[in-house]
């Protein structure tokens, strides 16, 4: 027999801890890999961690509430002595189907809390990134330091060093040009310089604007509360979206009337019995699918860095869901290439598993447009925020019996009218094609053969 | 009753070298100060009861040592008659001539300084009680609390008896025993206890544990032990003393321990030199949010801000290790840190020196402290047996070793034993902190004859290149690529 001391491995790129929600396994539990043993909320999920190996649970090292970083240990696990050298060799972060936790085409992109402080570039020597587990010894304190001397020391002079920490640079940052990798002053200012360069090329990025809060407690008295993960990566993905897409939001409004007698027709015959909802969303959905395809631009990327337009072959919607942990948005694969009763079985499943926490990180990942839907609570419009690096995103609000004029039998009569509001980024879209697009989307909720004619 | 309160900008607690360090600093950035220390001078036990007593007396003990070395040379000097009145008068002098000094500069920045004790009401308000017995109010913006430490006592041993000594007492020096026993292998027992041996007492040195200076990595220990065994009657380690009784003639002492020889033993005094403690009691923190850790020192951050933020602390009660000049930087990084610069307390090389014949003395990273962290390093030793300047004093018993980084050959640590020590380190903690590699200090030229030239030469043997010491192979010839060893061959070839 021997022990594995188990590690939270690197889930996916740039996760870096999580909330632990429920230890899955007891001591002296035997455990097979590949047996979820922990459920771990990250960033808008909860995931599921795997064991690596098989064997006797010895020791559980975190409970629930816990936050877990990469590297933190997690279980010793009593293993049969072959199977342990075969698992910790590799050491492979395990489950494909978790990876990045915030939709991302290219690494640059990553989540907006990597590109607060960028890194410089690294002269070609040192391309290789440091690898994770160092890094992260490196900031946390030393256990058993007798004193507080840095471990290990940076090799910069007490000058040096004190240059840096006055203009606000952290040396560790900063890549030496001496020998032995000492850092002089020109390192720091360089750097320094280097940084601001970079800020200035790219203003936008990442400059997360904090204003500075007053002293509430001047007024009365006050409590402060962490943020959610979810509440927090929302905050910090809305806060860049806003900042790094110039917005325009077009709206209009869809005659539904005929397609509402058909929704509730087909609810009832069909729906149901498959076990799914027939909602304006899963109809929207299709006649969204059948618009990306009709203007592709909407189904697009910006590449700012080298000036491209990125457009995708697939049709893959994100459907925002309201959870009781916040807005979680699980995306719909291959919308274009299913009917729009297996659309609303499987956005019935989805919200459900998004509301139960079910939602993984890969099922919230690759989408290429977003449909919100904010109708079954109210309100006559609104604007809703682009779910970068999406390039637009639509809204349903609250549908309603207006007067409409209708001018063969010169009279207003009640009609069910939808308000739609669609927010696309004027980096790609212009807004003639804003409204092409939209109009499209209205023509065809308001003449559903239409749909089966062309979509 | 309180008198009218009055009011400072910066109040400090304690005139030692952090609390002086820290009013003079503050005031040269013009804030408005207040030093509080019981003594009639700034100074502290440093320079009262601590480094500059001890550094005097032991000044004497190696004017004493040499003076009966010199019959190796064929000078021959008559035992000597030793007038203690007239030694202390010197010492005392020595102390008076400091503080005195210190005082002035107070004078001199405009720093109040106050004679009396002070302890906190709240975070923003002291209660001082005057030498003159006068109290008052004193609030203040920011305070910094430099009080120091204490010597440890030994519950189980405590002793009402004039013959029982702790490093006070046996700094001021009322006699010269017949007999001392010193409780405790560390420096400030071996420094003693080597002073008295100098002076004529036949020492014996007792310590718990194996060796003597625990911590302090052995290479450098073994050389002052020799010699100790010469110079003092006893050095009993791995002996513990479990009780002290007074008697008419001395203290009888009972000893425990594996090798004891004799379990009991009469002294004419017992020193005890068993660490010492930081001095939180008495100071009101608990009217304030400061917090103590579990080993009785004032948590603080890398501005030595305690977890109360009107409060700093520096110095002894602020954490290991408890040397004055570590006090003095701290002190340094408070006052800047509270006239709002961006400063921080963050040494890459804090020395340490014990003052005995030979001196030890060490800077930055040890041997020892790399073998528990398990981290990869090199040791270049240079023997002082092939110390030119050594050998002109007949003084090889030293070393001289520079712990390495071996990818980089960066200089993480120096260790130093041998007569001088506690002066050649300086140049280790510049090497430290300046990121030297082993080529900076192998191409810096030395002066000769001089010890500093052990430090340029243990650069050279971790090249195997050293003038003075021969090995018939390099060392390291397939090794990995070095900075300065590129560096050094460039030189040989166009010499």
């Amino acid at each position: 027999m021997a022990t594995f001391e188990f590690v939270l491995p690197e889930l996916g790129e740039g996760m870096e801890a999580g909330d632990v929600v429920q230890v899955l396994v007891s001591l002296g539990e035997s455990i097979t890999e590949e047996q979820p043993v922990l459920e771990l909320e990250t960033d808008k999920a909860v995931v599921e961690v795997p064991a690596p190996v098989s064997g006797t649970v010895k020791a559980i090292h975190v409970q629930a509430g816990d936050k877990a970083a990469v590297g933190q240990l997690l279980l010793t696990v009593e293993t049969p002595a072959a199977t342990a050298a075969a698992a910790q060799a590799p050491r492979t972060p395990p489950p494909a189907t978790v990876s990045l936790p915030l939709p991302s085409e290219h690494g640059e992109n990553r989540t907006a809390t990597d590109t607060v402080v960028p890194r410089p570039p690294e002269p070609p020597a040192h391309t290789a990134p440091a690898p994770l587990v160092q890094s992260r010894t490196a900031a946390s304190p030393a256990p058993e330091q007798p004193s507080e001397l840095p471990h290990p020391a940076v090799p910069a002079a007490p000058s040096v060093r004190q240059l840096a920490r006055e203009i606000g640079v952290d040396i560790n940052q900063v890549q030496g040009s001496g020998a032995g990798g000492r850092i002089s002053l020109e390192d720091v200012k360089r750097y320094a310089r280097d940084l601001h360069a970079r800020l200035a090329r790219q203003p936008l990025r990442g400059a997360l604007p904090s204003v500075a809060l007053p002293d509430f407690t001047k007024w009365g008295a006050v409590e402060r509360q962490p943020m959610s993960n979810v509440r927090r990566a929302t905050a910090e993905r809305m806060t860049q979206s806003w900042v790094t897409i110039p917005h325009v939001t077009q709206f209009d409004k869809a005659d539904i009337t005929d397609l509402e007698q058909l929704r509730q027709r087909y609810d009832a015959q069909r729906a149901q019995s498959a076990r799914g909802k027939l909602t304006i969303t899963a109809i929207v959905l299709k006649v969204v699918a059948a618009a990306l395809k009709r203007f592709p631009q909407f189904n697009a990327s910006v590449d700012m860095t080298t000036y491209e337009v990125i457009h995708k072959t697939y049709y893959h919607i994100g459907v925002a869901v309201d959870t009781d942990r916040g807005l979680l948005v699980p995306v719909i694969r291959h919308v274009d290439q299913k009917n729009i009763l297996e659309l609303s079985v499987e956005l019935t499943q989805l919200a459900e598993r998004a509301r139960s926490r079910k939602t993984t990180l890969e099922e919230m990942q690759g989408g290429t447009f977003t449909i919100t839907n904010l109708g079954g609570l109210g309100g006559t419009n609104f604007t809703p925020i682009i779910n970068a690096p999406e390039v637009a995103i639509l809204g349903l609000a609250r549908s309603s019996l207006e007067p409409v004029y209708n001018d063969s039998t010169g009279q207003f009569t009640p009609r069910l009218m939808l308000p739609l509001a669609l927010s696309y980024d004027h980096r790609l879209i212009d807004g003639a094609n804003g409204v092409r697009f939209l109009r499209w989307v209205v023509e065809a909720l308001q003449q559903p053969f239409l749909l089966a004619l062309e979509g | 009753m309180p008198g009218t309160p009055q009011a400072t900008q910066l109040a400090i607690i304690g005139g030692g070298p952090g609390g002086y360090a820290a009013a003079f600093l503050a005031a040269d950035l013009g804030l408005q100060v207040t030093l509080i220390d019981q003594e009639p001078h700034p100074g502290g036990v440093c320079l009262y009861r601590g480094c500059i007593p001890s550094k005097a007396l032991l000044h004497v003990a190696k004017v004493l040592a040499d003076a009966r070395q010199a019959t190796n040379w064929g000078v021959t000097f008559a035992e000597p008659t030793i007038d203690v009145g007239k030694l202390r008068i010197w010492k005392e002098g020595v102390v008076r001539k400091l503080t005195g000094g210190l005082g002035d500069l107070c004078k001199r920045r405009g720093v109040t300084f106050v004679q009396g004790r002070a302890a906190f009401v709240d975070a923003t308000t002291l209660i001082v009680q005057t030498t003159q017995g006068e109290e008052q109010h004193l609030t203040f913006a920011q305070a910094i609390v430099a009080t120091g430490s204490r010597p440890t006592t030994l519950p189980h041993l405590t002793l009402d008896s004039p013959r029982l000594l702790d490093s006070t007492s046996a700094l001021a020096l009322s006699d010269i025993p017949q007999t001392l026993l010193v409780i405790g292998g560390g420096y400030i027992g071996l420094e003693m206890g080597s002073v008295y041996a100098a002076l004529g007492t036949q020492v014996s040195v007792v310590e718990m544990t194996s060796g003597l200076l625990p911590g302090v990595d052995r290479d450098l220990v073994n050389l002052l032990a020799a010699r100790l065994k010469q110079s003092l009657a006893a050095i009993m380690l791995n002996t513990t003393v479990v009780a002290m009784h007074a008697e008419p003639n001395g203290i009888r002492v009972t000893f425990e321990g594996s090798e004891v020889q004799e379990p009991q033993q009469v002294f004419d005094k017992v020193l005890v030199a068993v660490g010492r403690r930081p001095n939180v009691q008495g100071l009101g923190l608990e009217n304030t949010r400061v917090e103590i850790t579990p080993g009785g020192f004032i948590t603080v951050d890398a501005q030595r801000r305690t977890t109360e933020p009107t409060i700093y602390a520096i110095g002894d009660v602020a954490g290991e290790p408890m040397l004055a000049h570590k006090a003095s930087h701290e002190g340094r990084v408070a006052a800047r840190a509270i006239a709002g610069h961006k400063v921080a307390f963050e040494p890459h090389a804090i020395p340490a020196v014990v003052f005995t014949d030979p001196e030890i003395a060490w800077c930055g990273l040890t041997e020892t402290q790399a073998k528990q962290e398990e981290r990869a390093i090199e040791v270049a030793r240079f023997p002082w047996g092939a110390s030119g300047r050594a050998t002109t004093l007949d003084r090889n018993d030293g070393v001289t070793k520079l712990i390495l980084d071996p990818s980089t050959s960066r200089i993480l640590g120096v260790g130093i034993a041998g007569s001088g020590a506690g002066e050649l380190i300086a140049e280790g903690v510049l090497a430290v902190e300046m990121a030297s590699l082993a080529s900076d200090l192998a191409l810096s030229i030395h002066p000769h004859p001089t010890l500093s030239e052990t430090l340029m030469e243990a650069a050279e043997v971790f090249f195997g290149q050293s003038t003075h010491v021969y090995r018939p192979q390099r060392r390291r010839s397939s090794a990995a690529p070095r900075v300065g060893l590129a560096a050094l061959d460039g030189l040989e070839e166009s010499g």
